[in-house]
C-alpha cells in the first residue's frame, strides 16, 4: 500500500527549482531515510510534503491519508526559547489535533503527556522551562510532542544533528516504535551508518532523485559518486528544465 | 495622615475616583497585551501603533471636534489598516514584520501631521496626546470598561494559539490554520487597547502602561500566569499612585503614573530575582542542605 506518490513533483524557491520531476512512491509503513549531498533538495521535499510549500509543477499524493496526518519536526525550528513554557506544556501541544484551540487537556490527556515525557526519558523534567534545556533534552521533548502527535506519518529533518549519542540511540528506539506501529517515517539523514543500520529503505536524492529503494542497493559508492557529480555539476542556481506550470 | 495621604482623595473627588476606574480598566486591558508583546519582542510595535493611531484621532477629532465616538472610530481605523497591513506585507512578501509596520506608520502618521495642517485651525490636540484622565466622562468610562473587557474576552479566546504562535510559529502553522488570524487579532488587540488608553493617558502615554509593567513583571515571574497578574498589579498600583502624586504636587497626571511605573521598573531591574542586576552580579549560594 501506498502512502505517498510523488508525481513529477518539482520544488524550489522564487521559481528556481531545487528538486526536479520526482516520480517516486512511499509504501505505508515504511521506514525511510533521505540522504544526498548539501544542497539536494532533501528538506524542500519534506517542507513540500507538509504543505508549507507549493509544487512549481506535479504534486504530492496522499493515499487514505490527509495532511492533518502528518507530523514534521523540522531540522531548525524557531522555537522561541526565552518564551516561558514548561516541557510539559511543549509536549502538550502534540494534542492539538483533539483539543485544537479551545479543549479542555483533561486528565486523560495529562496521563498521555507524561507518558510520552517518560517515553523519550525526560521524567523529572516536566517542570523544567524549555529555555533551560540542553539541545538534547529540548530534541527528547520534541519526539515526545511528535508522540502525542500520534500522525500516520512522521517526518523529521536531521533529527540528530548535534546531539549526544545516547539521546541519539533513545531516539533511534522512539522511530522503531513508530515503524512497529505501522506509521511511515521519513528521516533527512547526513550519517551513513545511522541509516544502513536502522533504516530499511532509502531515497538518495541530488536535485532529481538518484535511487530509490532497499537501503542496501541504494547506499553503493556508484551512487554516491553520482550523486556528488549531479550536485557539483549544477552550483549555485542551475536551471535544468524549464517550469512549465509555476 | 495615612486617610489624608492615599484615601482622602479618592473619597471627596468624584473625578478622582473616575480617573481611578479608567486607569485600573486600562491597566486591566491593555497590560496582558502588553505582556505578550514584551515576549515576542514586539515593546516598540506598541509604540509604532500609538503613532499611527495618532493620525486617524486627529481626523477624527478636525470632523467632529472633541467627539468620543468620532476620536474613537478614527483611531480604531487608522490602527487596524496599520496592523492588518503590516501583518499581511510580513507574512506575504520578504519585507519582515519590522519594516513594515515601520512604513505603514510613518505613512500613517505623515497623511495625519499632512491632513491637520492643509485643515489651517491651530486644532489643540493635546488631549490626543496626553490625553484627560481626570476629566473622564461617563460616556469615556463606560468606553474604557467595555474596551478592556472585550481585550480580556478576546485575548482568554486565542490564548492558546497566542501562547504557541509566540512559542512555536512553525509547529503552530504545520498543524492548523489560525496562525495568520490569532496574529491578526492580536495585532487588533494591541490597537484596541491603545485607542481606549489615548482617552485617558494620551496616545504616547498608553504605550507606557502597556509595555512598563510587563517589562517590570519579567524580573518577577517566569511563568505566564505569573507575568499578567505581576504586570497587572504593577499598572494599578502605579495608577493609583501617579494619580496621588499628580493630586498632591500638582502634576500632570498621566505622565506621573507612566513615572511611577518606571520607577518601579528601575527598581526591579535592580532588585529583581530572576535576571536583575543584583541578582546576577550576587554569587547564588548553591549546593547547600
Amino acid at each position: 500500500m501506498v502512502a505517498l506518490a510523488f508525481r513529477n513533483l518539482t520544488l524550489g524557491y522564487d521559481r528556481h527549482p531545487a528538486v526536479h520531476h520526482l516520480e517516486t512512491e512511499i509504501s505505508s509503513g515504511s521506514l525511510t531515510a533521505i540522504v544526498g549531498p548539501n544542497g539536494a533538495g532533501k528538506s524542500t521535499l519534506l517542507k513540500a510534503i507538509t504543505g508549507v510549500l507549493t509544487p512549481l509543477e506535479g504534486r504530492v499524493i496522499f493515499d487514505e491519508i490527509t495532511r492533518e496526518d502528518v507530523a514534521y519536526l523540522p531540522q531548525k525550528s524557531d522555537i522561541d526559547l526565552t518564551f516561558p513554557v514548561s516541557v510539559t506544556e511543549l509536549v502538550a501541544m502534540g494534542l492539538w489535533k483533539e483539543i485544537g484551540a479551545f479543549g479542555r487537556l483533561g486528565r486523560k490527556g495529562r496521563e498521555r503527556v507524561q507518558e510520552a515525557i517518560e517515553a523519550v526519558g525526560l521524567a523529572g523534567l516536566e517542570k523544567r522551562a524549555i529555555g533551560a534545556l540542553s539541545g538534547g533534552q529540548l530534541q527528547r521533548a520534541l519526539f515526545a510532542r511528535l508522540l502525542l502527535q500520534d500522525a500516520k506519518v512522521v517526518l523529521l529533518d536531521e533529527p540528530f544533528s548535534a546531539i549526544d549519542a545516547r539521546t541519539m540511540s533513545d531516539l533511534i528506539g522512539v522511530i522503531r516504535g513508530w515503524h512497529n506501529d505501522g506509521r511511515t517515517v521519513l528521516a533527512v539523514l547526513h550519517d551513513h551508518e545511522t541509516v544502513r543500520d536502522h533504516f530499511p529503505q532509502t531515497l538518495m536524492l541530488a536535485r532529481e532523485m538518484v535511487a530509490h529503494g532497499p537501503t542496501p542497493q541504494v547506499m553503493t559508492q556508484a551512487n554516491h559518486s553520482r550523486a556528488r557529480r549531479m550536485c557539483e555539476a549544477n552550483p549555485g542556481d542551475p536551471i535544468l528544465c524549464e517550469v512549465t506550470a509555476a | 495622615m495615612i486617610w489624608d495621604t492615599f484615601i482622602a482623595p479618592f473619597a471627596d473627588f468624584g473625578f478622582m475616583r473616575r480617573a481611578l476606574l479608567g486607569c485600573f480598566a486600562i491597566a486591566i486591558g491593555s497590560t496582558p497585551v502588553g505582556v505578550f508583546l514584551m515576549l515576542r519582542r514586539m515593546s516598540l510595535t506598541g509604540d509604532a501603533m500609538a503613532h499611527a493611531i495618532l493620525p486617524g484621532a486627529a481626523v477624527g477629532f478636525l470632523i467632529s471636534g472633541l467627539s468620543l465616538g468620532a476620536m474613537t472610530i478614527g483611531g480604531l481605523i487608522a490602527g487596524m489598516v496599520v496592523a492588518v497591513a503590516s501583518g499581511l506585507v510580513s507574512r506575504l512578501t520578504v519585507l519582515k514584520e519590522d519594516a513594515s509596520l515601520a512604513a505603514f506608520y510613518l505613512i500613517s502618521l505623515a497623511l495625519g501631521v499632512l491632513i491637520v495642517s492643509t485643515r489651517g485651525s491651530n486644532v489643540d490636540l493635546m488631549h490626543v496626546l496626553f490625553g484627560t484622565v481626570l476629566a473622564l466622562d461617563n460616556a469615556a468610562l463606560m468606553l474604557l470598561c467595555s474596551f478592556s473587557s472585550l481585550s480580556l474576552i478576546v485575548l482568554a479566546v486565542i490564548f492558546r494559539p497566542l501562547v504557541l504562535e509566540c512559542a512555536d510559529p512553525q509547529f503552530l502553522r504545520s498543524v492548523s490554520r489560525l496562525s495568520i488570524l490569532t496574529h491578526l487579532v492580536f495585532l487588533c488587540l494591541v490597537v484596541m487597547n491603545l485607542v481606549a488608553g489615548f482617552h485617558a493617558l494620551g496616545t504616547l502615554m498608553a504605550v507606557g502602561i502597556m509595555i512598563l509593567p510587563a517589562a517590570t513583571a519579567r524580573f518577577w515571574a517566569a511563568s505566564i500566569g505569573g507575568l499578567l497578574a505581576i504586570a497587572v498589579l504593577v499598572a494599578m498600583l502605579s495608577s493609583a499612585a501617579g494619580l496621588l502624586l499628580s493630586y498632591h504636587y500638582g502634576l500632570p497626571s498621566g505622565p506621573a503614573i507612566i513615572l511611577v511605573t518606571g520607577i518601579l521598573y528601575v527598581l526591579s531591574l535592580i532588585f529583581g530575582p530572576i535576571g536583575g542586576v543584583l541578582a546576577k552580579v550576587l554569587p547564588r549560594r548553591h549546593y547547600q542542605s
